[in-house]
C-alpha cells in the first residue's frame, strides 16, 4: 500500500481533468447516437422519396386516361395513347414462364445440395450456383440475344411447335414466327437468373430442418424422396414459398437480361413466340428518348406500378420467411 | 409367397422408382445449373478475349462505324461512379448498421427499417434510375456522374447496412459489457470494440456491395447516361461500361458488338474477382 | 482472516435495495456493507440474485432497459442509483471481470491501454510503464512479455481471464467486482487467480461472485449467503462458516441443499 498513484482510490474524489473528460463523453455520445440514426433513416427516406417522385411524376397521365390507362392494350408514341396492359402482361407472363422454370430445378438443386452431394462437394458446388446470381444481369442479356436465341429460333421453337405445339389448347402458345426472340425467351433467360436466388434460399431452409425430423423418417423406411418431399418440403413451407417470392420479386424487376431478348414490341399476342415488351423493357428502351410530356408521364407511371407491385411482392415474401424464422424460435 | 408380399414388394418397388427418379432429377437440376454457368462464362471468355488487346485500355469509344476505339472512357468513368459509391454508402451503411444493432435492436424503429431494407435489397434498379433522375437530373437539368453515384448508393446502403448489422449481432454481448465495465462511453464501445471484432464480416458486406453495383446497368441509363469522349468531370454525363455495353450491344456495328464483348468480359472477370475475394477473405478471417 | 474490533471504513452501502427485470423481482431488500480493501463473497445457489446484486454496484444493468433498481447504494457517500449519476465515470471506479474471459480483438498491449487511455493521458512511456504494472499484478508479465503486440486472443484461456483481470486493474478503479471469475478455468489458471485475488485485497476492495464455496472460505474475508433473492445472512467468512446463524445457510454450507 506503498504507491503514491493509489492515494484517490478509496475515496470519490475525482479530478476536474477528469470531469472535462466525463462531459466531452457525453456530448459525442449523444452526437454518435443523433447521427447514425438519421444515418438509418436514410433507407426509410429513399423508399419515400421513390413512392412520392414516381407518383408526383406518374399523376399527368394517369389524370388524362383514367382507370383504363390499366386496361388499354394500347401503347401509341406517335399519337400519345398509352395504356399499361401491354408492359403488365409482359412482366407477368415472362415472370410466370421463369418460375415454372425455375422452382422445380431449384428444388431438384436443393435436394441434391443437401442430401445426395458428397460433403466436400457441398461447399464448392453451392458457391458455384451462388456465382450465377452475381454475374451481372446484362451479359446473361448478351448471352440470351448472341447466343441464345439463335439457337432456340433453329432448334427450340420447332421442337416446341412440333410437340408442344400440337395440343389443342395449350397449342396455341407455341405458334408463330420462329425469331427466337420473344416472351418464352425472355421467361427462359429469367430463369436462369432467378434459380440461384431461389436454390439458395431453399437450400438454406432445407438446411435448418432438425436432423431428428429426418432421422425418425429415415428410421421408418422412408427413401430419400420421401424425406425431403414428405418432411423436410412441409416443415420448411413457409421458407419455401418466401424463396419463391422473392425469386419473383427480382423477376419482376429485371430489366437488362429481358430487354436484350424480349423483342421490344408494343404488342400483346397469346403466343408466346411473339415478342412483347415488359415494364423494365419498355423503360429502358423508351425513357431516353421520351419526347412529350406525357409519355415521360406515362413512363413514370409505369415505373411508379412495378415498384408496388414488387414491393407487395417482396413483403409478403419478407413476411413468409419470418414466419419460417419463428417457427425455429429465432429472433426476428 | 403370399398375395400380402408380393404387394408389399410391388409398393416398395414402386417407391424405390420414385426415389431413383426423383434424385435422377435433381442431380440434373444441378448439372443443368452448372452447365448454363460454363456455358455463359466460356461464351463470355471466348468472345470476350477477341477483343482482350491494348486498345481497349487506351483508347476511348470509337464512334459508330469507325474501327478500332476501346473502352478507357468507360473504364475510368466506371471507377470513378463506382469509387464515389463505395466512398458515400460504406460509412451510411456502416453507421446505420451500428444504429440498428446497438440501439434499441428489438424496436418498432429498428424493425421497421430491417424490413425496408430488405425490400430495397431486391427492389428494381430501373426503378431507382428513374428516382435518381426525377430528384437529381431533371432538377439540374443535366444528367451526371454524381446522379449515376447517387442511384447506385441507393443500391449499395442496404447491402452494407444488412450485413453489418448481421455481424455485429454475431459479437458477444459479453463483450460491450466488458467495454462499459472500464467505464467506454457507448461510442467508443461501439466503434473500437464491437465494429473491430465484426471488421472482418463488415468488410465482406462492403466487397459484396462493390461487386453488385459494378454490375449495374439499369440505374445508370438515366443518371449518368453516357459519354463518348474521356472526361472525368463528374458532374456532367459520364462514360462507364454498363451503358457502353448495352448501346454497342443492341447496335449494327461489328466492332461496336466486338468491343461490347470485351467490356462484358471485364465486368463479370471483376464482379466475379471481387465475389470469391470477399469469400476467401471471411473465411480466412473467421477461421483464424 | 481479520477480526474487527472497531469497524472498517465501508467503500459501499447498501440500503433496501430491490431490483426488477421488468415485472419479476430479482432483489429482495437487500441491505449491506462492502468493507474497503477486504474481499466480500456472495455465495448461494443458481438464481439467487448473485449476479444481480453484483451488477448493480457498477450499475450494468442500466445498459438494459426494464432492469431497474429502486433504494439507496452508497458509493463512498454518493448514492450511485441517483438519476444523475454519470455511468460511465462510474464504471471506471467500479471495475468488473466476466465469467467467460473477454479480451478485446486489439493487441494484448492495446487491451491493457484502452481502458487507461479513456480517462488518463499519458505519455508512450508512461503507458508501457503502467501497462507493465498491470501485467505484473495479474501475474501475467512473465508470460506477455514478448508479445504484447499480438492479439489478446491469442492467449490460452486461463491467462485471457489475467488479461481481463489487468486490464481491469490498469486503471485503477476502488472496487473490483469478480463474477465468477474461475468457472470457465482449469484448476490451475483457478488457482493462480485466487492467490491473485489474495493479492488484490491489499490495495483494492474486492467483491466477488462464486458458485464454489471453497473459493469463498479460502479467499474471502466476509460472506454472504442469498437465496431467491433475499441476503439471507452476512458476516465473517469465519463466522458464515463454522457458526452460521440460520439454518437455511448451514443447510447450504453442508451440502444438504444447493
Amino acid at each position: 500500500m506503498n504507491d503514491p498513484t493509489l492515494a484517490n482510490v478509496n475515496s470519490d474524489h475525482v479530478s476536474s481533468e477528469v470531469l472535462g473528460i466525463v462531459r466531452r463523453q457525453r456530448f459525442l455520445d449523444q452526437v454518435f447516437e443523433r447521427v447514425t440514426q438519421s444515418f438509418a433513416l436514410f433507407v426509410l427516406l429513399s423508399l419515400l422519396g421513390i413512392l412520392v417522385s414516381l407518383a408526383i411524376s406518374a399523376w399527368p397521365v394517369l389524370a388524362e386516361f383514367g382507370p383504363g390507362f390499366f386496361t388499354t392494350v394500347e401503347w401509341d408514341v406517335v399519337n400519345d395513347q398509352y395504356g399499361v396492359a401491354i408492359a403488365i402482361y409482359g412482366t407477368l407472363v415472362s415472370s410466370f414462364i421463369a418460375l415454372l422454370i425455375a422452382v422445380p430445378l431449384s428444388f431438384g438443386i436443393a435436394l441434391f445440395l443437401t442430401e445426395t452431394c458428397p460433403v466436400y462437394l457441398r461447399r464448392p458446388l453451392g458457391v458455384a450456383i451462388e456465382l450465377l446470381a452475381g454475374v451481372p444481369s446484362i451479359i446473361y442479356g448478351m448471352f440470351g440475344l448472341f447466343i441464345f436465341a439463335p439457337l432456340f429460333a433453329e432448334y427450340g421453337q420447332p421442337l416446341l411447335e412440333a410437340t408442344l405445339g400440337q395440343l389443342p389448347v395449350v397449342g396455341h402458345l407455341f405458334t408463330g414466327a420462329k425469331i427466337g426472340l420473344g416472351m418464352l425467351t425472355a421467361g427462359l433467360i429469367l430463369a436462369v437468373m432467378i434459380l440461384p436466388f431461389i436454390a439458395s434460399v431453399m437450400r438454406d431452409v432445407f438446411e435448418v430442418v432438425p436432423p431428428v425430423l429426418k432421422e425418425s423418417a429415415y428410421g421408418l423406411g422412408c427413401t430419400t424422396w420421401e424425406v425431403v418431399t414428405k418432411v423436410v418440403l412441409p416443415y420448411s413451407r413457409n421458407g419455401v414459398i418466401g424463396g419463391i417470392m422473392l425469386g419473383l420479386g427480382r423477376a419482376l424487376g429485371e430489366t437488362m437480361a429481358v430487354t436484350f431478348v424480349i423483342g421490344n414490341a408494343q404488342q400483346l399476342s397469346l403466343s408466346l413466340f411473339s415478342p412483347g415488351n415488359s415494364i423494365a423493357s419498355t423503360l429502358a428502351n423508351e425513357f431516353a428518348e421520351a419526347a412529350s410530356d406525357l409519355h415521360v408521364s406515362a413512363l413514370f407511371a409505369l415505373g411508379f406500378i412495378l415498384f408496388i407491385i414488387t414491393f407487395v411482392v417482396l413483403g409478403a415474401a419478407k413476411y413468409m420467411l419470418s414466419r419460417m424464422d419463428k417457427q425455429q424460435g429465432t429472433k426476428t | 409367397m403370399n398375395e400380402e408380399s408380393t404387394k408389399n414388394s410391388a409398393i416398395y418397388r414402386k417407391r424405390l422408382l420414385s426415389n431413383r427418379i426423383g434424385l435422377t432429377l435433381s442431380l440434373a437440376a444441378m448439372a443443368l445449373g452448372l452447365m448454363a454457368l460454363a456455358w455463359i462464362l466460356a461464351i463470355l471468355l471466348f468472345k470476350g478475349v477477341s477483343a482482350l488487346n491494348w486498345d481497349l485500355f487506351t483508347q476511348v469509344t470509337p464512334a459508330p462505324g469507325t474501327p478500332n476505339g476501346g473502352l478507357s472512357n468507360a473504364i475510368v468513368g466506371s471507377a470513378l461512379i463506382v469509387g464515389a459509391c463505395t466512398l458515400i454508402s460504406t460509412p451510411i451503411g456502416i453507421l446505420a448498421g451500428i444504429y440498428l444493432a446497438e440501439y434499441g435492436s428489438q424496436s418498432k424503429f429498428a424493425l421497421i427499417i430491417r424490413f425496408l431494407t430488405d425490400i430495397m435489397l431486391s427492389a428494381p434498379s430501373i426503378v431507382i434510375g428513374l428516382f435518381v433522375y426525377a430528384i437529381a437530373v431533371a432538377h439540374f437539368g443535366h444528367f451526371s456522374g454524381w446522379a449515376g453515384s447517387l442511384a447506385l448508393t441507393l443500391i449499395a446502403v442496404p447491402v452494407v447496412l444488412r450485413t453489418t448489422d448481421n455481424m455485429l449481432h454475431l459479437v458477444p454481448t459479453p463483450l460491450r459489457e466488458a467495454a462499459a465495465a472500464l467505464g467506454a462511453p457507448k461510442w467508443k464501445v461501439s466503434l473500437h470494440v464491437v465494429l473491430r471484432a465484426a471488421r472482418s464480416g463488415v468488410i465482406t458486406g462492403v466487397l459484396l456491395a462493390l461487386a453488385r453495383v459494378s454490375g449495374e446497368t439499369a440505374p445508370l441509363l438515366f443518371t449518368a447516361l453516357n459519354n463518348q469522349f474521356f472526361s472525368t468531370d463528374m458532374s456532367a454525363p459520364m462514360a462507364n461500361l454498363p451503358v457502353v455495353i448495352f448501346q454497342f450491344a443492341m447496335s449494327p456495328y461489328e466492332d461496336w458488338v466486338r468491343i461490347a464483348w470485351g467490356g462484358a468480359l471485364l465486368i463479370t472477370l471483376s464482379v466475379l474477382a471481387l465475389n470469391v475475394l470477399a469469400r476467401v477473405y471471411f473465411r480466412d478471417k473467421v477461421q483464424q | 482472516m481479520t477480526t474487527t474490533t472497531s469497524p472498517l471504513p465501508n467503500a459501499i452501502e447498501v440500503k433496501n435495495l430491490n431490483f426488477f427485470y421488468g415485472k419479476f423481482q430479482g432483489l429482495k431488500d437487500i441491505n449491506l456493507n462492502i468493507a474497503e480493501r477486504r474481499v466480500t463473497a456472495f455465495i448461494g445457489p443458481s438464481g439467487c440474485g448473485k449476479s444481480t446484486l453484483l451488477r448493480t454496484l457498477n450499475r450494468m444493468y442500466s445498459l438494459y432497459p426494464g432492469q431497474r433498481a429502486e433504494g439507496e447504494i452508497n458509493f463512498y457517500g454518493k448514492n450511485i442509483l441517483d438519476a444523475k449519476q454519470d455511468l460511465n465515470l462510474l464504471r471506471a471506479r467500479v471495475g468488473m471481470v466476466f465469467q467467460k474471459p473477454t479480451p478485446f480483438p486489439m493487441s494484448i498491449y492495446d487491451n491493457i491501454a484502452f481502458g487507461v487511455r479513456l480517462y488518463e493521458r499519458l505519455s508512450k512511456d508512461e503507458m508501457d510503464d503502467r501497462v507493465e504494472w498491470a501485467l505484473t499484478k495479474a501475474a501475467l508479465w512473465g508470460e506477455v512479455k514478448d508479445k504484447l503486440s499480438q492479439s489478446g486472443l491469442s492467449l490460452s484461456g486461463g491467462q485471457q481471464q489475467r488479461l481481463c483481470i489487468a486490464r481491469t486493474v490498469a486503471v485503477k478503479p476502488s472496487v473490483i467486482l469478480l463474477d465468477e471469475p474461475t468457472s470457465a478455468l482449469d484448476p490451475i489458471s483457478t488457482a493462480k487467480v485466487e492467490e491473485l485475488v489474495h493479492e488484490l485485497k491489499a490495495d483494492y476492495t474486492v467483491a466477488i461472485v462464486t458458485h464454489n464455496m471453497q473459493q469463498a472460505a479460502r479467499c474471502s474475508d466476509f460472506t454472504a449467503y442469498m437465496y431467491l433473492g433475499n441476503l439471507v445472512e452476512f458476516g465473517t467468512t469465519e463466522q458464515i462458516f463454522f457458526k452460521p446463524k440460520h439454518k437455511e445457510t448451514e443447510d447450504y454450507i453442508t451440502g444438504r441443499f444447493g
